[in-house]
């Protein structure tokens, strides 16, 4: 372990002179106000058109509940409406607004919008380039003619890796909180929010219900996010030892995670798309209670899928990248 | 303990630092290696010497365990690189074809960053290697704004670190000017009078030629020599170059002569560079020793002399010779 740590030191601090970390430091500090703002007109809108927030969850649940009559709608969505319906409902029986404006209620929104799309690209910002940046520029030959295992550079690449997606989900929901709560407020902390909805074809069974405050929640959902974004992390690490570009790396990875976002909406009739990783990424719904993509997935089995894709990932890596012949 | 290993390990291969045995490589069916066998004393300049695309930086690539020979053995300092890569990479350090860095680090977090993968480099050290191949001034600038020579200098400094036995250099001559090269000669020298062996590829053979001790010439894959330069040129033609006032009566008389061989233009492997402007140069393959007894029977007979050039045989034409009929592909 001694002689480990100067390795993850070395990788530590290249992730972080080349500057990667600012650059996601920054978009997060350019999307967030946007997305706050964009939340404070909905409030103000809100606010304006009803008294009460009570009298909007009626009505959204009537507008629902609307659109299920329509034979226009298919079966999918009025499935998914359906349970948002009953889901409102709870919130109303029990007197709790779901939407509550301010700064913790974003934040949880915010990040469980993010799990999907905008966390993996900021993973992959980190590490598409970790190996095949080091092939590109040719230090890798440095790299490995030093008196240091193979598997032991991998390693505290990996190390590093994974310290910077764990700061990113923090610095994310971190960066979040505060600029929200500047125009939201700094409130709802101890907010409860309903959790254990468990869904069974279209109605939901509230028999696990139970309500947890806000911050709770919140840090389950940063748990949540931080197993799927790891998972992300692992696969391009695999990717970058396998692609030689790191270009190439990347446009692999997004692919692969665009196009988990694409079935997700659309591939619910092909039942063995769930074991792809990328459907796999919505962590958060489960918290929340929201319909999986496809009907049969839990958070167990998601986590066990994301779990397996993580490990062969790292079996391919190690094995790929100890025994490869360097010859560019 | 570890030190006692080593020792003994030595002692079997007396002062061979490096020590290369019938390794061969094939990639995806094709056979790039085919059977080298050499080995590097201590404190000699080893020269690797081949055209492009021989093999000289696969055969490099193999030594630091860059890349898994198919068969053969590859001890450093007695330990086998295959089985034992960290001991036998304690005692290497080489720069691979282009000197790289991290560009967005300074040159000395470069230097930092390498010394962390090595046991008792202090920042001492890094001072040292940094002095020792005149960085010091501009070591805590980006590398980003090095030049090539500068990038060199780094790669060098980087392989000095762990002070290595034998330094692994591939075509370190690439990219410099001549007085680069002139300085990159000295330093060699230098660190081979510190007892390190110093093992050097390259394409241009003049270059080679006036830094090594020994060398091993290769291609397609195969040694065709090893020795020392004296040795491997011993065998090389000796040409005498002859202008005379009157050609034609000049060409008669040295073609009389038992032990003159007169060379045909397209014959003969001196560079071209060094007949330019020598009008109707004769070009013959002689013996030096008898030029002096040539001259004075040219002169009796009435032709003058303009010029005679005796031209040292250069591992050009040594190369040239045993490549013979070789075409490149």
């Amino acid at each position: 372990m001694n002689r480990l740590l100067p390795l993850i030191q070395n990788e530590t601090l290249k992730i972080w002179k080349k500057k990667r970390f600012f650059v996601i430091v920054l978009v997060l500090l350019t999307l967030i106000p946007i997305f706050t703002y964009a939340q404070l007109r909905i409030t103000e809108t809100n606010k304006k058109n009803f008294k009460d927030w009570r009298n909007q969850l009626v009505q959204q649940i009537s507008e629902y509940q609307n659109t299920l009559s329509s034979d226009r709608i298919p079966d999918e969505w009025k499935r998914s409406r359906q349970i948002a319906v009953q889901q409102l409902q709870y919130y109303l029986d029990h007197d709790v607004n779901p939407n509550s404006p301010d700064g913790v209620t974003f934040t949880r929104i915010f990040l469980s919008n993010a799990v999907t799309l905008f966390f993996p690209l900021l993973v992959l910002a980190l590490a598409s380039d970790l190996v095949s940046g080091e092939r590109t520029s040719g230090t890798i030959k440095m790299l490995l003619t030093r008196p240091v295992r193979r598997w032991k550079i991998l390693f505290s690449k990996l190390v590093a890796l994974s310290l910077y997606v764990s700061l990113t989900v923090v610095v994310s929901a971190v960066l979040c909180y505060l600029i929200s709560g500047a125009l939201l407020g700094y409130n709802g902390w101890g907010m409860p929010v309903f959790t254990g909805f468990f869904i069974n074809g279209s109605s939901v069974e509230s028999g696990l219900v139970h309500a947890i405050p806000q911050w709770l929640y919140l840090l389950m959902e940063a748990g949540l996010i931080w197993v799927s974004a790891m998972t992300v992390a692992l696969l391009a690490l695999m990717v970058s030892v396998l692609v030689r570009s790191t270009a190439g790396s990347i446009v692999t990875m997004m692919a692969a995670v665009i196009s988990g976002t694409i079935l997700s909406s659309m591939a619910s009739s092909w039942h063995s798309a769930k074991f792809i990783f990328s459907v796999n990424l919505q962590l958060t719904d489960y918290l929340a209670g929201s319909p999986p993509p496809i009907t049969g997935m839990s958070l167990g089995f998601s986590l066990v899928i994301l779990a397996c894709w993580g490990i062969i990932s790292l079996v391919v890596s190690f094995s790929v990248f100890t025994r490869q012949d360097i010859l560019n | 303990m570890q030190y006692e290993r080593q020792e003994a390990g030595q002692s079997a291969h007396q002062d061979v630092v490096l020590f290369v045995r019938n390794i061969k490589k094939q990639i995806s069916g094709k056979t790039i290696i085919n059977d080298i066998t050499f080995e590097v004393r201590a404190g000699e300049i080893f020269g690797f010497l081949g055209p492009n695309g021989a093999g000289k930086t696969t055969t490099i690539r193999m030594l630091v365990d860059l890349i898994k020979p198919s068969s053969g053995e590859i001890l450093i300092c007695g330990e086998d690189i295959g089985r034992h890569p960290e001991a036998a990479l304690r005692h290497v350090g080489c720069i691979v074809e282009n000197p790289e860095a991290y560009s967005y680090l300074t040159g000395w977090e470069n230097l930092e960053h390498f010394a962390r993968m090595q046991r008792g480099i202090d920042n001492a050290r890094i001072r040292e290697v940094a002095a020792i191949v005149g960085l010091d001034a501009r070591i805590h600038d980006k590398v980003r704004t090095y030049s090539l020579g500068m990038r060199q200098r780094l790669g060098i400094a980087q392989a000095l670190l762990g002070q290595p036995k034998l330094l692994i250099l591939d075509e370190p001559t690439n990219g410099l000017d001549p007085k680069g090269i002139k300085e990159l000669r000295e330093f060699v020298r230098m660190l081979a009078d510190q007892g390190m062996s110093l093992f050097i590829s390259s394409h241009l053979l003049s270059e080679i030629q006036m830094m090594c001790d020994r060398v091993a010439i290769i291609s397609r894959g195969k040694v065709l020599a090893v020795g020392t330069v004296d040795e491997l040129i011993h065998g090389a033609d000796n040409y005498v170059v002859w202008q005379f006032e009157q050609p034609e009566a000049g060409r008669r008389l040295l073609a009389g002569e038992g032990d003159v061989e007169l060379v045909l233009e397209h014959e003969h492997r001196i560079d071209e560079s060094l007949l330019a402007g020598m009008k109707e140069a004769l070009i013959t393959a002689m013996n030096p020793d008898r030029i002096s007894a040539l001259v004075e029977k040219a002169v009796r007979a009435g032709i003058g002399i303009v010029s005679v050039h005796s031209i040292a045989p250069t591992l050009e034409q040594l190369f040239l010779r045993m490549t013979e009929g070789e075409s490149i592909e």
